[in-house]
């Protein structure tokens, strides 16, 4: 049936929103939220040896590193039901940590020196994450030493799911921790990746 | 309850749209802004159940309701003269004249039905009045439009 034009058509003159637009306000709209402190998480992806890195930080500090195989999505979700739903892509926050990443993978930092928020980690799991960085860059522990040196030497399996949830990859080493056979054992960015933390650590 | 980087995703195109069509080019950037700013602090009270596009446009509709008091306000000299941004300039002007041109219960009811795809139970929840004046003023509202604005169809398709 033919018909006058249909009212999409009407507004064709409105539809045309062009990628500069899209930018600009965006941009307008992470300065305001940051003015007006609603940013409440702001986050980032970077490129690095192991695969695209999700960056997340509150106001605090740095609250989540995530591999890919962690589903960047997900992630994100997640901090938006844990944290704040005010979630939003703001590069800037987080410009001195990816400096600091990059310096990392090029071998010229062997430890963060930012800010962390570690409000998603509780007990025991916490311990632990307070412990992995007194392992020194390019050294190991099993996971029967961090247990130990978390205060409980039984809790071996307990350091290890610690360690596979681990919010905070790379920055809190638990790439650092193996077994005490010697061999890598599991880790949340996949084996692959340790073996990469691990052998670039002992080269530089 | 999604990250809002993902409501901005998925209904900045769309509340930018409204914004223009009720507002005009120039001042609709202002409104997109003051409505997601606005948006962003109530977004942790929102009910999880809620239909954001309707939420948004509510929202919207007050900023542009500010903006049309505070251009009221503005003393008649300085009233706005074509410095408009290069990139709305391409736009056809024609559209905007047509809109401009409805009365403005139409306008709404035409930018929150056909712009943003709102019910017109919805329309009517934002506009006030019923469901039945809201469908009427929008269908007199796309009417006018078509007598008064010719849209050049043969020269694109």
């Amino acid at each position: 049936m033919m018909t006058t034009s249909e009212p999409d058509d009407l507004f064709a003159a409105l539809t045309e929103i062009d990628n500069e637009t899209t930018a600009r306000l965006h941009a307008r709209l992470i300065a305001d939220a940051e003015v007006e402190g609603l940013l409440d998480v702001a986050y980032r992806t970077i490129d690095s040896p192991v695969g695209p890195l999700l960056l997340a930080a509150t106001t605090a500090g740095l609250v989540r590193v995530a591999y890919q195989r962690e589903g960047h999505e997900q992630v994100l979700e997640h901090l938006a039901a844990t944290v704040s739903p005010r979630v939003l892509r703001a590069p800037q926050r987080l410009d001195p940590v990816a400096r600091e990443f990059d310096e990392y993978f090029a071998g010229r930092r062997r430890s963060f020196d930012v800010a962390l928020d570690l409000q998603l980690s509780k007990g025991f799991r916490l311990d632990v994450l307070r412990h992995l960085p007194d392992i020194g860059y390019g050294r190991t522990e099993t996971y029967a030493q961090v247990a130990a040196a978390a205060g409980s030497p039984r809790a071996v399996r307990a350091v290890g799911s610690a360690c596979a949830t681990n919010p905070l990859p790379v920055v809190v080493p638990c790439h650092r921790v193996i077994l005490s056979s010697g061999s890598l054992g599991q880790y949340v960015g996949g084996p692959e990746a340790k073996q990469v933390l691990l052998t670039m650590e002992a080269a530089a | 309850m999604k990250p809002f980087e993902q409501i901005v995703a998925e209904h900045g195109p769309t509340v930018l749209r409204v914004c223009r069509a009720i507002l005009g080019p120039v001042d609709a950037d202002d409104a997109w802004s003051e409505t997601f700013l606005a948006a962003l602090r109530a977004y942790p009270d929102l009910d999880p159940d809620a239909n954001i596009e309707a939420w948004l446009v509510t929202i919207a509709h007050r900023k542009a309701i500010d903006a049309k008091r505070a251009e009221a306000r503005r003393p008649i000299a300085v009233e706005r003269l074509p410095e408009q941004p290069a990139e709305v300039q391409s736009v056809d002007s024609g559209l905007w004249d047509a809109l401009k041109a409805l009365p403005h219960k139409q306008l709404l009811a035409v930018a929150y039905h056909y712009v943003a795809g709102l019910a017109y139970k919805e329309v009517a929840a934002i506009t006030g009045g019923s469901t039945d004046a809201a469908r009427r003023a929008a269908a007199d509202g796309i009417a006018a439009l078509r007598r008064t604005y010719v849209h050049f169809e043969g020269e694109t398709r």
